[in-house]
């Protein structure tokens, strides 16, 4: 049980995917200008996070180990999540059209996030048990949410603020990422020593 | 068509990292180290080129409406070629790279000159593009790795600088590489007339850049 909730909370705090790991950096800048479409990426990352852990660990464990394909996971991670979210994308824009009107727009851009593809196979190569995997994955989503919900905040700021000329617009983003990493470097171990 | 230019746009004046702000995963997780960079670096170039001949070489035959699923499988086939030279040549290197490894298939720089340039053009102009664009990469991440080596631990590639410079852990750390690489598109940005404070970060050649407008206009919708 301790073990499941260090990869949670470490996957949400000290391991954050956008902020210690570097994954998801395209969207963590792109999409975290307004607070709605930061929620709205965040839920549609978490949730194809989560179920392409679901289903690649049984195919992994259960296909690729035993036949001696291990090394064939990028190729079959990827498409089984290119699959997988046109999937998604053509079942909610039949049955949940008010989901699909505020999530769809994000489902395409998904399948080239390196979150989802980073999470299947570090979940991979630590050789995590299912509920192990899907917990990481569940952290992950979290963490990526909660990075950009505080970057999201953060903007509206720097778009406020008078700014040297040469670091207007990017520049002046990539360093408040810089502070808001800093923050996090804080939870360092302490998420270890709580729960171990 | 100008060969030579194929080849040199890539270097500077559209470096996928630097100017086009494409890539940005690697480039700020692998390069604590210059020599890191430098990996990463051919080993994104390797898959490039590669990919960007194939690609050119099939465009006739990949249907339209699953092209991207097409380029994915071929980009992730290469990359896996990649990692095993890695593993059994360079263990050490491997190991450094991680995880960053098997995502160069979803990087974004590869992805986009497929759908923007192989998938139009002949397999001459694809190797060039991709050869270009590739060492435009690896310079840039040679040299984030090498300001943040320098700073951050002292050394140039791997050679000490000397014992009168105390190291500063800040750089070696993500918090270091966000604040080098917002540093470094800082000079781009004063290099180029401020070309860069107008520019919107990212998707301008990624292949999701259709779905990317509709998210915008998903926005105002709200």
């Amino acid at each position: 049980m301790s073990a499941i909730a260090v990869i949670f909370f470490g996957a949400i705090l000290t391991d954050n995917f956008v902020l210690s790991k570097f994954m998801g950096i395209c969207p963590f800048l792109g999409v975290s200008k307004k607070m709605n479409s930061a929620l709205g990426m965040s839920a549609a990352v978490t949730f194809v996070m989560v179920m392409a852990s679901m289903i690649t660990y049984p195919i992994y464990t259960f296909l690729l180990v035993p036949n001696e394909l291990g090394y064939l996971q990028t190729v079959v991670f990827i498409l089984i999540i290119a699959l997988f979210v046109q999937l998604v994308e053509i079942i909610i824009k039949r049955y949940a059209k008010p989901l699909y009107n505020s999530l769809g727009v994000y489902l395409p851009l998904i399948t080239t996030n390196c979150a989802v593809l980073g999470v299947t196979i570090l979940n991979a190569d630590n050789a995590y048990t299912f509920a192990e995997s899907v917990f990481n994955a569940l952290g992950g989503g979290i963490g990526f949410a909660l990075a950009l919900v505080i970057f999201a905040g953060v903007r509206g700021r720097i778009d406020a603020s008078d700014l040297p000329k040469a670091f207007k617009g990017i520049p002046a983003t990539l360093v408040a990422a810089s502070i808001v990493s800093i923050s996090f470097l804080g939870f360092g171990g302490i998420v270890e020593k709580i729960f171990v | 068509m100008n060969y030579f230019r194929t080849f040199t746009k890539g270097l500077i004046k559209e470096n996928p990292v630097l100017v086009m702000l494409l890539g940005t995963c690697p480039t700020l997780a692998v390069t604590t180290l210059a020599m890191n960079g430098l990996g990463m670096g051919a080993a994104t170039t390797f898959v490039l080129v590669c990919s960007n001949v194939v690609i050119s070489l099939l465009k006739n035959f990949i249907p339209k409406q699953v092209r991207l699923p097409s380029f994915i499988v071929i980009i992730a086939g290469f990359v896996t070629f990649v990692s095993f030279m890695l593993r059994s040549n360079f263990p050490e290197l491997y190991e450094a790279l991680g995880v960053f490894l098997s995502l160069i298939t979803v990087n974004c720089i590869i992805l986009g000159r497929a759908e923007m340039f192989a998938s139009k053009n002949n397999v001459c102009a694809s190797f060039l593009d991709g050869l270009g664009m590739g060492l435009g990469f690896t310079l840039a991440l040679i040299l984030i790795g090498a300001i943040r080596e320098v700073l951050g631990s002292g050394t140039f590639f791997g050679l000490s600088i000397g014992d009168w410079f105390q190291p500063i852990g800040f750089f070696s750390s993500p918090a270091g590489g966000f604040f080098v690489f917002g540093c470094v598109i800082a000079l781009v940005n004063v290099l180029s007339n401020y070309k860069m404070s107008s520019k919107k970060i990212g998707c301008a050649s990624c292949p999701n850049a259709s779905a990317c407008g509709q998210a915008e206009k998903g926005e105002v919708a709200e």
